[in-house]
């Protein structure tokens, strides 16, 4: 079956605030960005007669700024405006990295970051990102305002923990400690455009003056339920040379944090196998 | 009411504000040259612009077009007088069966300078875009090949 446009009522919303309202008082309603996930299913007629509400009218969730403190991307921006704009290029490179991954230049001119959260899939490619740089999620309720750190943001696959009538606003993104030593964004995919990753990785790596780790970031995605940072890899690392050894066991670690499967797209071997080999060239440098 | 141009020219849409772009395009306004392929977001073949970028119409819901500024391939040009770009897509065979040519030459339409004769760069940008006949290099060929506006004179 169609999507049936007669049988859907839509609510547009002109600020944040009467999103809010709107969103309280219609439970169940529907909300809409740029509809690249949601109008996939509404085009196989599994959303008829819900109602929508289409936040694209609301302007305060639309911006990409600075901050004191770091980067602040209202929910509504689009990959492209994430993708294009010269702060985050310089500040946070696998961000834009990840934007840039995301389908292709149709799907990054709609698509928006609050989508891809709110959407909840274990492939979404800006998380593993959002993982290394340590996001906070804001989002709004009639009830008031709260701040969900990134790593307690999903509660499985296409589950979030948003309440009923919350919407995300902005996701914020601190400054790193420092410059990392090095970083790394990789999408493995079947080919380079739409399509959905079979593993995806982000990695943020800070070296002391003895070439021991200060610290180590690194989050992959399609490798469990929710995007997973790798504790224990993260954890071992500390205060080492990266050395071969040092890379083998840190390797050996991974599955402890992940759990990848079998599925359409993959396998749960070729997945660790190859998520294995991306983690260990970026120790290795 | 939802108000938007279509290729220049104003236009009032009244029907369900949940109707899909490409079906007000084609069905509304008899816009037919905007095709569906899979309806799915994944082959391009119904990408039109929309304020000068390309997206997929059969993921638009028209009630966000209000305000906005669409086109269309009947934009590029007519029968008897095609545009540059579709012109070189008739000389170096970019188009067989020609469904996914409409998407192509709207996403071409709009290469940044930067892509201009760059094989890879292009290929790059067409990347959402599936065809099932010319295996692509034609594609780009005929987008690499086709005259560019010229850049218009700083001066006076
Ligand atoms: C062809 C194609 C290729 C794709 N390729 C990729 C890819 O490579 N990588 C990838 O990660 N994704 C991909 N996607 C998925 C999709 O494009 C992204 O997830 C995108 O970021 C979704 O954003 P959106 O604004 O379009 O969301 P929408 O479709 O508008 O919404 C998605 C979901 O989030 C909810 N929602 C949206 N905004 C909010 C908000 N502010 N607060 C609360 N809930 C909200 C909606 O109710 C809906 O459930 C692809 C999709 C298509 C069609
Ligand atoms: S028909 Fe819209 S992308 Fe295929
Ligand atoms: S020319 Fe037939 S699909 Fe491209």
């Amino acid at each position: 079956m169609r999507g049936s446009p007669g049988s859907m009522t839509v609510l547009r919303p002109r600020s944040a605030a009467e999103a809010v309202i709107l969103c309280a008082k219609h439970p169940g309603c529907l909300p809409l960005a740029g509809g690249t996930d949601l109008m996939v299913l509404w085009n196989m007629g599994e959303l008829n007669g819900r109602r929508i509400l289409d936040l694209s009218g609301v302007a305060e969730w639309r911006a990409v700024r600075k901050t004191a403190a770091g980067l602040r991307v209202g929910a509504l921006a689009t990959h492209a405006e994430l993708r294009d704009d010269a702060f985050v290029r310089r500040e946070f490179p696998l961000l834009v990295q990840a934007a840039a991954a995301v389908g292709a230049a149709q799907i990054q001119n709609r698509g928006t970051l609050g989508g891809n959260i709110a959407n909840a899939s274990p492939a979404g490619d800006t998380f593993p990102a959002l993982a290394v740089y340590e996001a906070q999620i804001r989002v709004v309720s009639a009830k008031g305002e709260r701040v969900i750190p990134f790593s307690e943001f999903f509660a499985g696959v296409k589950k979030t923990n948003l309440a009923p009538g919350e919407l995300v606003s902005e996701i914020e993104f601190p400054f790193p400690p420092s410059r990392p030593r090095r970083q790394l964004f990789r999408k493995v995919g079947t080919r380079a455009a739409m399509a959905i990753s079979k593993t995806v990785a982000a990695g943020l790596l800070w070296l002391g003056p003895d070439h021991r780790v200060r610290e180590l970031r690194f989050a992959l995605g399609s490798m469990a339920p929710t995007v997973r940072r790798l504790r224990a890899v993260e954890e071992f690392a500390r205060g080492k040379r990266l050395t071969t050894e040092v890379t083998a066991q840190a390797c050996n670690l991974m599955s402890q944090d992940v759990c990848p499967i079998d599925d359409v797209r993959s396998t749960a071997e070729y997945r660790l196998r190859v998520s294995q080999n991306i983690l260990a060239a970026f120790l290795l440098g | 009411m939802i108000s938007f141009t279509v290729n220049g020219r104003k236009r009032a849409y009244k029907g369900p504000p949940f109707k899909r772009l490409i079906d007000v395009l084609r069905e509304d306004f008899g816009l037919t040259g905007t095709k569906e392929g899979c309806g799915e977001g994944e082959c391009g073949a119904c990408t039109v612009l929309v304020d000068r970028k390309p997206v997929t119409s059969c993921l638009v819901p028209v009630c966000q077009m209000e305000g906005r500024r669409i086109e269309t391939v009947e934009s590029l040009g007519r029968e008897q007088r095609l545009g540059p770009l579709q012109s070189s897509f008739l000389e170096h065979g970019g188009a067989q069966c020609g469904f996914c040519t409409p998407g192509v030459l709207m996403t071409a339409s709009v290469l940044p300078k930067s892509t201009a004769g760059d094989p890879l760069a292009i290929r790059r940008a067409l990347s959402g875009h599936l065809c099932r006949c010319t295996g692509y290099q034609t594609i780009v060929e005929s987008v690499a090949k086709a005259p560019r506006p010229k850049p218009r004179s700083r001066k006076r």
